[in-house]
């Protein structure tokens, strides 16, 4: 619900927050001479800063720290800053029990966060439709319509979290990772456990993927073209070109799905890709530096991860994949609603890893640090929840950090959430009305990415998503608040 | 008067639950709060913080019957604000904002749980990059704890008030 008060004589129109809101989401649409979209564009308000925040820390307290930078995904953040920390401690390959609890702990997180990305955020869209009532459009709508869905959510959520009790010893602020290795392995009670459940959150990970794929059936068109535009893409894939969300080398490729680079590592991200300032925007604009800067954007995420690999190497998210690339007709899927029904393979994905995981005897092994030679920078990748997380640390003699750079999943794709932005605005907009129409498509094709509010407060008081409509001079003509 | 430590079972099961970001100067206010109240020591009251509300958050708050949603406020009265919350679902644009009113309408609809809730905010004033309290949150942090003390109590052992 909002409230619009109009001004007459300036043309501009106001709408005033007065709920309590959280958010720090700006979409700014400027219109041409002809009264035509121009371009769109999507503002985080609060983004830099937590770089310079980690400089002066020890190298080996970084991990733990890191987890503050979102909290949604701070097993992301624990574990990419814990890779790059074993390179700053002159270790190339952790202990397999190590390797092994780390990987679980990752999937686990990404299950988990999937999950509140699919059933809390996306499901009303989906299962609802776009047009449903704002009041009805929600969770409880969902487990009102479905009320299996409810179930679901919530449980793969909270096996999520399980999971990352058992490697990181709690579920919030988990403490798995040191320099080098880990500090506990799994207990064999938390591993039985796991095991009970494991199945059942397989199977319902496969519904929601059946109950996703009827909303697509009957939507065909809607799913193919909102927000959509072709797309270069990257994402890590492992050595033969499997997905892989824990490790393995960089591969971007064209919309056509031809590769672009292959087989990069973390240490060499800076001679492929360029991260932009622009003035105008809190986050940074990443692209392939053999591009430039108009042509060398791309997207990453599930849908990135579903079109970078070459195949997934567990089977029922291999058969979901193969039935999920079919979509592209021979080539890759550029539909933005695509990130939905990717996501809900890659959930499938880390189930069954999960499982594999769980009966590994190495995840009881008790040689669980290696130490070595101390390196004065360590750059790391890992594939989170919302795409491609790097993080990239210089410390001092004395171990203490100098520099951090680190570029998070939503800057990788601050650029093609300007242009689904776009892509609604010129699709939706007409006149000078911002309807609630066109905002609820705003935020739908938003979500599609999730913007992760890296670092942000969560405090009373914030600003929730604004939309701006401005003319070719960049005055205001409307403007409406999400309440 | 009962003694805190050794209350009978019939007394409210009470959670408080303070949410932000101690790396984020007074967004950290939830955070401090919790810490303080864990202290108290009594069997029917959990506390415990995060940097963000999460939906399964709906499991622990059904599972009680007093809640306290402990937040920084960056505006409003100061020391701090205290209201009662309901259920109300809402969507927001990214998972990264989860509301208290979304909480409690998972709770109510899934679990059928409809504690009473409140929402303490608590007046905060430097948001930047710094792991510590600024002097007047730290203030207000003590006037909310103690008036939010003397609440739990009231709700601990009625008898008291």
């Amino acid at each position: 619900m909002s409230d619009v008060q109009v001004s007459q004589g300036s043309r501009k129109i106001v709408i005033d927050p007065v709920t309590r809101v959280e958010g720090h989401g700006k979409v700014t649409i400027r219109l041409n001479e002809a009264g035509e979209v121009e371009q769109a564009r999507f503002h985080i308000v609060e983004f830099r800063g937590f770089e310079r925040f980690i400089q002066g820390r020890m190298y080996w307290e970084v991990p733990v720290i890191v987890q503050r930078l979102c909290g949604i995904c701070p097993v992301s953040h624990h574990l990419c800053a814990a890779k790059a920390m074993d390179v700053i401690a002159g270790v190339d390959q952790v202990t397999p029990t190590a390797e092994k609890m780390r990987r679980l702990m990752h999937y686990g997180q990404v299950l988990q966060s999937n999950a509140v990305n699919f059933f809390h955020l996306a499901s009303p869209d989906l299962l609802l439709g776009f047009e449903a009532p704002v009041a009805q459009r929600n969770i409880i709508g969902v487990i009102e319509a479905f009320p299996e869905v409810g179930k679901w959510a919530i449980f793969i959520r909270k096996f999520g979290q399980q999971v990352i009790a058992a490697t990181g010893g709690r579920r919030i602020h988990p403490r798995l990772c040191i320099p080098g290795g880990v500090n506990q392995n799994l207990a064999v009670e938390h591993r039985d456990a796991l095991r009970k459940d494991i199945d059942q959150i397989t199977q319902w990970c496969r519904d929601a993927l059946e109950l996703h794929k009827s909303f697509v059936r009957s939507h065909e068109k809607l799913h193919e073209t909102f927000a959509s535009f072709p797309s270069s893409y990257m994402s890590l894939v492992g050595t033969e070109g499997q997905m892989d969300l824990y490790d393995g080398s960089l591969r971007a490729i064209d919309a056509g799905g031809k590769p672009i680079f292959e087989g990069v590592q973390p240490a060499q991200y800076r001679d492929y890709l360029i991260e932009e300032v622009r003035p105008w925007s809190y986050m940074k604009f990443p692209h392939i530096r053999s591009m430039g800067r108009e042509d060398g954007w791309y997207r990453v995420g599930p849908l990135a991860q579903l079109n970078c690999c070459a195949f997934i190497d567990t089977p029922i998210a291999e058969a979901a994949r193969k039935d999920f690339m079919a979509l592209g007709d021979g080539g890759l899927v550029h539909a933005t609603l695509a990130y939905h029904w990717a996501r809900l393979i890659c959930m499938i994905h880390c189930a069954e890893t999960i499982k594999n995981l769980l009966h590994d005897d190495d995840l009881q092994g008790t040689d669980l640090v290696v130490t070595g030679e101390r390196r004065p920078e360590g750059v790391a990748i890992i594939e989170a929840p919302r795409g491609t997380l790097l993080h990239h640390y210089v410390v001092d003699d004395n171990g203490q950090v100098t520099a951090a750079n680190l570029i998070v999943s939503t800057t990788n794709n601050n650029e093609a959430m300007n242009r689904s932005v776009t892509k609604v605005a010129v699709d939706d907009l007409t006149g000078h009305e911002i309807t609630e129409g066109l905002l609820n498509h705003i935020e739908v094709a938003i979500r599609a990415y999730d913007p992760c509010l890296s670092c942000a407060t969560h405090a009373l008081g914030d600003m929730p998503l604004i939309v701006t409509l401005e003319d070719a001079d960049g005055a205001i003509i409307a403007s409406r608040v999400k309440q | 008067m009962n003694n805190p430590g050794t209350t009978p079972s019939h007394q409210p099961r009470i959670l408080v639950l303070g949410y932000g970001n101690p790396g984020r100067q007074d967004d950290g206010l939830g955070p401090a709060a919790v810490a303080e109240i864990e202290n108290l020591g009594w069997p029917n009251l959990t506390a415990f913080d995060n940097y963000q509300l999460n939906i399964e958050d709906a499991m622990e708050v059904a599972a009680h019957d007093v809640v306290w949603f402990v937040d920084a406020a960056k505006t409003g009265p100061s020391p701090y604000a205290v209201h009662n919350v309901s259920p109300a679902a809402s969507i927001e644009f990214t998972s990264h904002l989860v509301r208290p009113e979304a909480i409690l309408a998972i709770a109510s609809q899934y679990y059928g749980a409809s504690p009473q809730a409140f929402v303490l905010a608590i007046r905060g004033y430097e948001f930047e990059f710094i792991e510590a309290l600024t002097a007047g949150a730290i203030d207000n942090l003590h006037a909310a704890l103690a008036m939010l003390t003397e609440r739990l109590r009231a709700a601990h052992d009625p008898a008291v008030t």
